[in-house]
């Protein structure tokens, strides 16, 4: 039976493809018309890369430059000046600070909150969502509006309550965990990942159900038709279909949980254990903020990571398969 | 999700996941010392732990400091079994709150702010100290000191470590190449100040406000010495306290005299700018001009010894020295410092433990020795000191005719030490008056 | 780290990972498997719950406690209207209104106008990707390294030494004063503006780019055969079909804005009256340790989104009749 929701010859579907096609075909062709007829949008966007990156370059220039020559030049004069060196780097990466040492267990503790973080709101607020866009309900859409204006209250008041629950009633489960699994330390993540999925949710479900409404109903419609249950429904249409959206939210709410910094202060307990990368780079620059020469090469370490994601999830939205596509 | 996809959402994760373990494998572990042959003596009254007793201590002490301090309990440790876990972190004075109020706190706390410390003891979040702590305290510490960690009567801390506010640094050579002399009044001072100005060799002083959120401190610093020296003690408590009103007339003054010294064109901002470039110099770089012979005095206390470049010489006769800033009187020893206070969140026995060793006079003779800083603590062998500046401070701190305030703004409740008084120091460098300036800030003053 | 360490952490995310899909499973096992009647409240139920759950404990139960806190003093008495009028009374309040307002109306309508430029410039040009890192690692850059990134754009010297700032630099060239362009009114809270958009971009770029992607292909061939030039089919076809992607972006960035508070913090602090009411917010809340002032300030931001609610509102009944 989940077979045949597979092969049903939905329309949409067969739109879809033929779409797709097509894009191939007007891609070539918009392409030589394109360098023809828009040298000033290339002029423009060439402008604009530019200005966008100027910033970000200086800082790398800099980050391989001595703390002196950081500290008295401009990045733009390294001819006049020149020097290079890799020691911001190995401070950042080596420096054997006993009470924070081996960036490496940060640097997993940071991908191993990430990871979950990001797909644990992700698939749950693709059911909410879904929920809100495809089943009727009563209120449905005054409790969306109610959600979506949950976003504007501040991560900062909800730290102080959400501690004291995960104090009382957590905390208590993960010592007798950890006793009876001594591999997992007392301090886990669960507490971060928690934290961050609930303060995901109201902004994923907002962003996902923009664009799982606009999945074409008569899709849905033939599948529910031909006797697909909900959960079919949800995992063989509207989460493939969705694949695009998911792809670049995912990427957006990796980042801003890898960048994360106050969300950790309060729930990673500190450690070495559990507390992600932010965490050690800030505090980098040393007691007085004399050292932020070396945050420099800590832009930059922790820059690596999430650009390999978007490398990684990229190819998934720039293909012409966004929700909506058959719009119109 | 078709296999190639699945492919493609691997490879990155993979990646990410290589580029980890990259790193681990590159810092590897880091060997504890050996401590097999450590003297256990002075370590006994501490008693003995079971292996794997944990005291978690929350502070402001980043980076070197951090490891110093945590070199400072190695012995401790290796001696009493127990396991001292110390997290330092930069937004200390935000998070100790959220993490008492939620119910989570530390076992112990370091912080450089009295006022948090009355905060937290007024809400009940702390627990007094215990008699071993207490007999330390008033064992080797001077009474203004004990004050500094009692709440209502009640001693919840010890001192830690100590710096003392109020230098003035120079360079011994610029000062005999142009024949000024070391001030020995305030007076003095003022007239040294005029004597570079008119010379036009350089800029008397080099001032910087700037430390990102807390911008504006080293303004209060300069506040702090002028109300102690030219009002005195008992105005400066007082002033603390809020029995007299932050826009007091005593105050004014003081806030008057910063004034006559940097507020003015022809004294700042050797090499850095003119009168507005102080709010947004940075603290730690607003000293380098006076190496670079833009501007002959820069105000800052004993950790910027640290700013210099490396291979700066401090000393008497070398490249940059600091004399105290002066009184009215000459010989008065009045000086603003700052320092830490060690609180306990609970009395387990492993907690009091720690808590009555850092009040210890073996463990400040253990940190000094490390290096970098001192303590007020009057067991402290002043010889222990790192550097020549250091040993004069200490001797400074231990002289009973010292008289010795914590810096004001850290006493001060939050509102104002860490809030209008910054604020209020950067918008009167940008031309608002002194009057302004002290009524809006004895406005913010929370009402109790 | 030891291997046991890394072991045991790896062993967390599997196990929570494998613990979210089991539960999952059998949420949907069941739904797939409850009695027709009354089906449909289960399966909407089992969609609706577990995220619904999540954000009444996590973020209705301490937005009613702010809401609270804000009616109250220190120490949790009820003090009316206090707080609020506190807040309208103090100097700075009007300014830190005032530029809170100002940074909604400029920041997400520029960085949405020039992501969306910026999308359709690039649109199927070779490079396409390369161009699109560009302009989103901004967005990738964590915030202690924005604030490092900017600090060498904005740092002031005085005229006779070298620039470390471009932008000073680049008016010295040009033979002009170096300025101090964070302290400097009013320019410097369109400094600080700007940081804002050069991280925002990116984000409506990404998203826009997507839903340009999916404007009909057949719709803009046939407007380039009736001899529309390029800027009447973006008018007429791209707008339209990326109306919803618009709307999400804008009102996103317009959230995140009246949330910014760590650029203000970390640049200015506050000071030179560039503060915004989420700055004061923390100030308040974190370091003065006044819950009620920065709860009063909570709530008032609580209201300034209130007409972007109601605005997506509209547009949601809007969706739904046209379905």
């Amino acid at each position: 039976m989940s077979d045949n929701v597979v092969d049903l010859p939905i329309p949409g579907t067969a739109n879809r493809k033929d779409t797709a096609a097509e894009a191939v075909a007007g891609t070539k062709a918009g392409r030589v018309k394109r360098r023809l007829t828009s040298r000033w949008a290339t002029l423009a966007a060439l402008i604009i890369a530019v200005v966008w990156t100027i910033p970000t370059f200086g800082i790398l220039l800099s980050s391989f430059r001595p703390e002196e020559l950081i500290r008295t030049t401009g990045w733009w004069t390294i001819f006049q000046n020149p020097g290079l060196t890799l020691d911001n780097y190995r401070d950042v990466l080596f420096s054997s600070s006993a009470s924070s040492p081996q960036l490496g267990s940060y640097f997993v503790n940071s991908l191993a909150i990430a990871i979950p973080a990001t797909l644990f709101p992700l698939v749950l607020a693709a059911m909410a969502a879904y929920a809100f866009a495809w089943i009727k309900f009563k209120w449905a859409g005054a409790l969306f509006v109610f959600i979506f204006a949950l976003q504007i209250v501040p991560i900062q008041m909800a730290l102080i309550p959400l501690l004291q629950m995960f104090t009382s009633i957590l905390q208590p489960i993960q010592a007798q965990i950890h006793d009876v699994i001594p591999l997992i330390p007392e301090q886990t993540y669960v507490q971060v990942w928690i934290a961050h999925t609930l303060f995901a949710l109201p902004l994923v479900i907002f962003l996902l159900h923009n664009f799982i409404s606009e999945i074409p109903s008569e899709v849905i419609e033939a599948a529910k038709v031909d006797g697909a249950s909900a959960s079919q429904v949800f995992f063989r249409i509207v989460l493939p279909l969705s694949v695009p959206a998911i792809a670049s939210i995912a990427i957006f709410q990796f980042i801003w949980v890898w960048n994360d910094l106050l969300v950790a202060l309060v729930f990673s307990g500190g450690t070495a254990d559990v507390a992600p990368l932010t965490q050690r780079l800030a505090e980098l620059s040393g007691n007085r903020g004399q050292d932020w020469h070396r945050l420099t090469a800590g832009a930059f370490v922790s820059l690596v990571v999430p650009l390999i994601v978007f490398f990684g999830l990229q190819r998934y939205f720039v293909r012409g398969l966004l929700a909506g596509a058959t719009k119109g | 999700m078709s296999a190639k996809q699945r492919r493609r959402l691997f490879i990155p994760i993979a990646a990410a996941a290589v580029v980890g373990l990259a790193l681990t494998g590159c810092t590897g572990d880091i060997a504890a010392e050996e401590t097999a042959d450590t003297d256990c003596a002075d370590y006994e009254a501490y008693g003995t732990f079971d292996a794997g007793t944990e005291v978690n201590i929350y502070g402001t002490i980043l980076e070197v400091e951090a490891d110093r301090l945590n070199e400072s309990w190695a012995d401790f440790e290796a001696c009493t079994g127990i396991d001292v876990i110390y997290e330092g972190s930069a937004e200390f004075e935000e998070q100790i709150n959220v993490r008492v109020q939620g119910g989570n706190p530390p076992d112990l706390g370091i912080t450089p702010q009295p006022g948090l410390v009355a905060d937290l003891a007024r809400s009940g979040a702390l627990v007094p100290a215990p008699q071993a702590v207490a007999d330390n305290v008033s064992e080797f510490w001077s009474e203004d000191w004990a004050s500094y960690g009692t709440v209502d009567g009640t001693l919840v801390g010890a001192p830690l470590m100590a710096s003392i506010k109020g230098y003035v640094w120079y360079s011994p050579a610029v000062f005999e190449e142009n024949g000024w002399e070391i001030p020995a009044t305030l007076d003095e001072l003022a007239t040294l100040t005029d004597e570079i100005a008119e010379s036009e060799v350089m800029k008397p002083w080099c001032v910087g406000f700037a430390s990102g959120v807390a911008t504006g401190w080293p303004g209060t610093d300069w506040v702090e010495d002028m109300v102690l020296r030219q009002a005195g003690p008992e105005v400066y408590d007082q002033w603390v306290n809020h029995e007299i009103p932050f826009n007091d007339p005593a105050i004014a003054e003081a806030l008057d005299t910063v004034g006559d010294f940097i507020k003015g064109p022809a004294n700042v901002n050797g090499g850095l700018g003119e009168v507005n470039s102080i709010a947004t110099t940075e603290f730690g770089d607003a000293g380098l001009p006076v190496l670079e012979g833009t501007c002959a005095m820069h105000h800052q206390a004993t950790f910027y010894e640290g700013f210099w470049p490396d291979g700066t010489e401090v000393a008497e006769d070398g490249d940059v020295w600091a004399f105290i800033t002066p009184g009215v009187e000459e010989d008065a020893a009045a000086v603003t410092g700052g320092g830490e206070i060690v609180v306990a969140f609970n009395d387990s026995e492993e907690t009091v433990a720690v808590q009555t060793y850092l009040s210890s006079d073996t463990w400040a003779n253990n940190r000094v020795n490390i290096g970098g800083v001192i303590s007020a603590n009057t067991g402290l062998d002043p010889e222990n000191a790192s550097s020549d500046l250091l040993a004069t401070s200490v001797e400074l701190l231990q002289d009973p005719d010292t008289t010795f305030r914590f810096d004001a703004s850290d006493v001060m409740p939050g509102a104002v030490g860490t809030g209008s008084f910054w604020k209020g120091m950067v918008d009167w460098i940008g031309g608002k008056s002194t009057a302004e300036t002290l009524d809006f800030i004895e406005g913010s003053w929370p009402a109790e | 780290m030891t291997t046991t360490d890394l072991i045991g952490k790896l062993l967390q995310v599997g196990l929570a990972l494998a613990g979210f899909s089991a539960v999952l499973g059998l949420i949907f096992f069941f739904v797939d498997r409850a009695p027709k009647r009354g089906r449909d409240v289960v399966q909407l139920l089992a969609f609706l719950l577990p995220a619904m759950a999540l954000i009444a404990i996590g973020l209705v139960y301490p937005a009613i406690r702010t809401t609270i806190t804000a009616f109250g003093d220190k120490a949790g008495n009820f003090i009316g209207l206090d707080n609020f009028v506190w807040m309208f009374t103090q100097p700075e309040a009007l300014i830190t209104l005032r530029n809170t307002v100002v940074w909604v109306i400029i920041a997400p309508a520029v960085s949405t106008i020039i992501g969306l430029a910026y999308a359709v410039f690039i649109d199927k040009s070779r490079g396409e990707r390369i161009y699109k890192v560009l302009v989103f690692m901004p967005v990738a850059i964590s915030f202690v390294g924005a604030g490092i990134i900017w600090k060498f754009i904005y740092e002031y010297r005085p005229a006779e030494r070298d620039q470390i700032g471009l932008l000073n630099q680049i008016l010295v060239w040009f033979g002009q004063e170096p300025v101090l362009w964070l302290q400097t009114e009013p320019i410097n809270t369109l400094m600080l503006i700007i940081v804002l958009i050069w991280v925002q971009t990116g984000f409506a770029m990404v998203i826009l780019s997507a839903s340009i992607k999916g404007v009909s292909i057949e719709q803009l061939e046939a407007a380039q055969l009736d001899g529309t030039n390029a800027w009447q089919r973006f008018r007429n076809v791209t707008l339209p079909g990326i109306r919803g992607g618009l709307v999400v972006v804008l009102t996103t960035i317009t959230i995140a804005t009246l949330k910014i508070f760590d650029i203000v913090r970390t640049m200015t602090g506050g000071n030179f009256n560039t503060s915004v009411v989420a700055n004061e917010m923390y100030t308040q809340a974190f370091r003065a340790v006044e819950p009620g002032r920065g709860a009063a300030l909570a709530v008032v931001l609580f209201l300034l989104v209130l007409p972007i609610v109601v605005y997506n509102i509209r547009v949601l009944r809007q969706q739904k009749e046209i379905r």
